[in-house]
């Protein structure tokens, strides 16, 4: 009987082979055969917590999808129907909440590994390009689902965030109604934000994933000691050619990232279930509250994941001038592959000068979301808000002359924890 | 096959016009997909204009109506905040109202409006879009201790005067727009169309 069962398993899998005689070549290529650096640590569980975060948001996406109706009159009705009357939909919405808030988490996390263990430098430019275009449909992608609720934040987020285009010149007025498709944030609007969230962008997303992944395989990981493990020696226990302190992917990498994916689903699992709110940082108190063009609500400020770059726009006294930088905030990132003039990857064999800098950006940037996350109203905070900005900015301008100017130690030829 | 010799100038301009004709299809099919983008012509039709009634507005108060989705905000202002308008003038980006997008001709005076006491404005600050709030009193305020009436957004803290002039040193770049609008009899306004005879 077992005979008859493996026989047939081994028919099924030769005929499907050889109609698809690349399966198990790709199949290799991206997992049992592809050597990782065998020193990833902690901070090497991001890149994979956030694909399986993508699969949450697409899974419960589409259950969403299923209940909610995307229209300015029925919208936000079919949350609150969501939440109440659907079997377990106040799950399968909280998922998806804390879902979007867990993608920026990791993926901010993700972004500034690269930064400590310079993975964006030669040969992985192309994979930090890709990667902060990810960031950038990212960004996209949350903004428009955290319209289609169609509360207040919903709909005075959305047209504050419309309005930053109205800011070009020339053309600023034509486009925002272009993209509203109305003199204001409507249910036109709305309509086709649904269509660009659950289509057009997650096509993007998905496909930008494809080509990070892509990008990154051909290249190789790098690892925290920024070590070139493709020109150390040759040889493991799998293969004579392959490098000596790469371990295949499958199983030892896919077996490592199950561990950390417990730890964090029992994080969200206890947001998801006890603080979905998070305080009305995840989800804002001013968005239960139906969408009402007639009446603003006294605080507007976007999700935390967006407030550096709203304290940015927000402490800037001119209209573009602050559009630009806010924007340009972003564009900058695109840039440090060729910003960084230093001749070693990781900040183990930097000296002290990357350190502090390093840690000047991230200071920047949580106290910059702090601000942006704040009322605004104090005049001294406006001030702090300036000089962050100010230093986020140099950070980055500087970095060509501070990459070079800082002493490094030699990297050495094997990754510091082999056998 | 009569002759086999590959004319590579010919195949040369055959690739190129397929390009160019091809580019131009695909130029002429994306206008329906970005056309498609504007406004509808129902949501065109939505921005009639409206009649509102004005004659049960008291000096110091405020009605709001609806016009193109937006809210329009007519105030009614008493001798004292008309008094005021002048003494806050250094302090405002464009006192003047010289920047000529942000009302129709009959409107570019020192009360921006066609009666001296009756304002009508776009309720809509020129900065991202939120509704200032309308702040009437004289006296101080947490956000300005020498306030002179006004209204005050509260998503960026941009300030305005009784005209809808912006202050200095805030984020709106420009005065509050003052709609198209014309009065039908002394206590009727039409919001959407300027006066007979004016541009």
């Amino acid at each position: 009987m077992a005979n008859v069962l493996t026989r047939t398993a081994n028919n099924v899998a030769t005929w499907v082979n050889d109609r698809v005689p690349g399966m198990m070549p790709f199949y290799r290529k991206h997992l049992t055969e592809y050597y990782a650096p065998k020193n990833f640590n902690l901070w090497y569980y991001f890149g994979s917590l956030a694909m399986i975060v993508l699969v949450n948001q697409i899974v419960t996406g589409i259950w969403l999808t299923m209940n909610y109706k995307p229209s300015a009159a029925e919208a936000f009705a079919s949350v609150e129907y969501i939440m109440r009357d659907v079997e377990w939909g106040w799950l399968i919405r909280y998922m998806h909440s804390t879902g979007a808030s867990a993608f920026f988490i990791v993926v901010y996390l993700h972004m500034f590994r690269g930064l400590m263990y310079g993975s964006y430098q030669k040969p992985r430019e192309l994979v930090w390009i890709l990667g902060m275009l990810i960031y950038l449909v990212l960004m996209a992608e949350a903004f428009l689902g955290y319209v289609l609720p169609w509360g207040q934040m919903s709909f005075w987020g959305a047209k504050v965030i419309i309005n930053l285009f109205g800011a070009i010149p020339w053309i600023g007025g034509a486009l925002t109604e272009w993209i509203m498709g109305d003199y204001l944030p409507s249910d036109i609007t709305l309509n086709r934000f649904f269509a660009l969230h659950v289509i057009a962008l997650p096509l993007v997303l998905l496909l930008l994933v494809v080509l990070h992944l892509g990008a990154l395989h051909e290249v190789g990981s790098n690892n925290p000691d920024g070590v070139d493990i493709k020109k150390g020696p040759k040889g493991n226990r799998w293969s004579p050619t392959a490098p000596a302190d790469g371990i295949p992917f499958h199983p030892y990498y896919t077996v490592k990232d199950m561990v950390g994916l417990g730890f964090f689903l029992m994080i969200c699992a206890f947001i998801i279930f006890f603080e979905p709110t998070v305080g009305g940082w995840f989800l804002e108190h001013d968005n239960y509250v139906e969408a009402n063009r007639l009446v603003t609500p006294e605080l507007i400020k976007p999700v935390w994941y967006y407030t550096p770059y709203y304290a940015m726009l927000r402490v800037v006294p001119h209209k573009l001038s602050g559009v630009l930088i806010m924007f340009g905030a972003i564009a900058v990132l695109f840039l440090v592959p060729w910003l960084d003039r230093s001749p070693v990857r990781s900040h183990r064999y930097k000296g002290w000068l990357t350190k502090v800098m390093l840690g000047l950006l991230a200071v920047c940037f949580i106290w910059l979301g702090k601000i942006g996350a704040g009322p605004g109203t104090d005049p001294v905070e406006t001030i702090i808000g300036r000089v962050l900005t100010f230093l986020y900015f140099m950070f980055f301008i500087t970095m060509p002359i501070w990459t070079r100017l800082d002493r490094t130690r030699p990297v050495p030829e094997r990754v510091t924890t082999h056998d | 096959m009569a002759d086999d010799s590959v004319n590579l100038g010919r195949r040369r301009f055959l690739t190129a016009t397929t390009a160019v004709v091809g580019g131009a299809g695909a130029l002429v099919a994306a206008v329906p997909f970005i056309k498609g983008w504007n406004p509808s012509a129902k949501a065109k039709l939505a921005g009639a204009p409206i009649t509102v009634d004005i004659s049960k507005i008291r000096p110091g108060e405020q009605l709001q109506y609806e016009w193109r989705g937006q809210p329009i905000v007519i105030i009614s202002r008493t001798p004292e905040a008309l008094a005021a308008l002048p003494t806050v003038e250094d302090k405002l980006r464009d006192p003047g109202s010289e920047n000529l997008d942000q009302q129709p001709s009959y409107a570019n005076n020192i009360h921006r409006s066609i009666r001296p006491e009756i304002l009508v404005l776009v309720g809509i600050c020129t900065h991202l879009g939120c509704a200032p709030k309308f702040y009437p009193e004289l006296e101080p305020q947490p956000f300005d201790s020498e306030w002179k009436g006004g209204f005050f957004c509260p998503c960026h803290k941009s300030k305005f005067d009784f005209a809808g002039r912006v202050y200095q040193g805030v984020p709106a770049p420009t005065n509050l727009v003052v709609p198209p609008h014309r009065f039908i009899d002394d206590g009727t306004i039409e919001i959407g169309v300027d006066p007979q005879g004016a541009a």
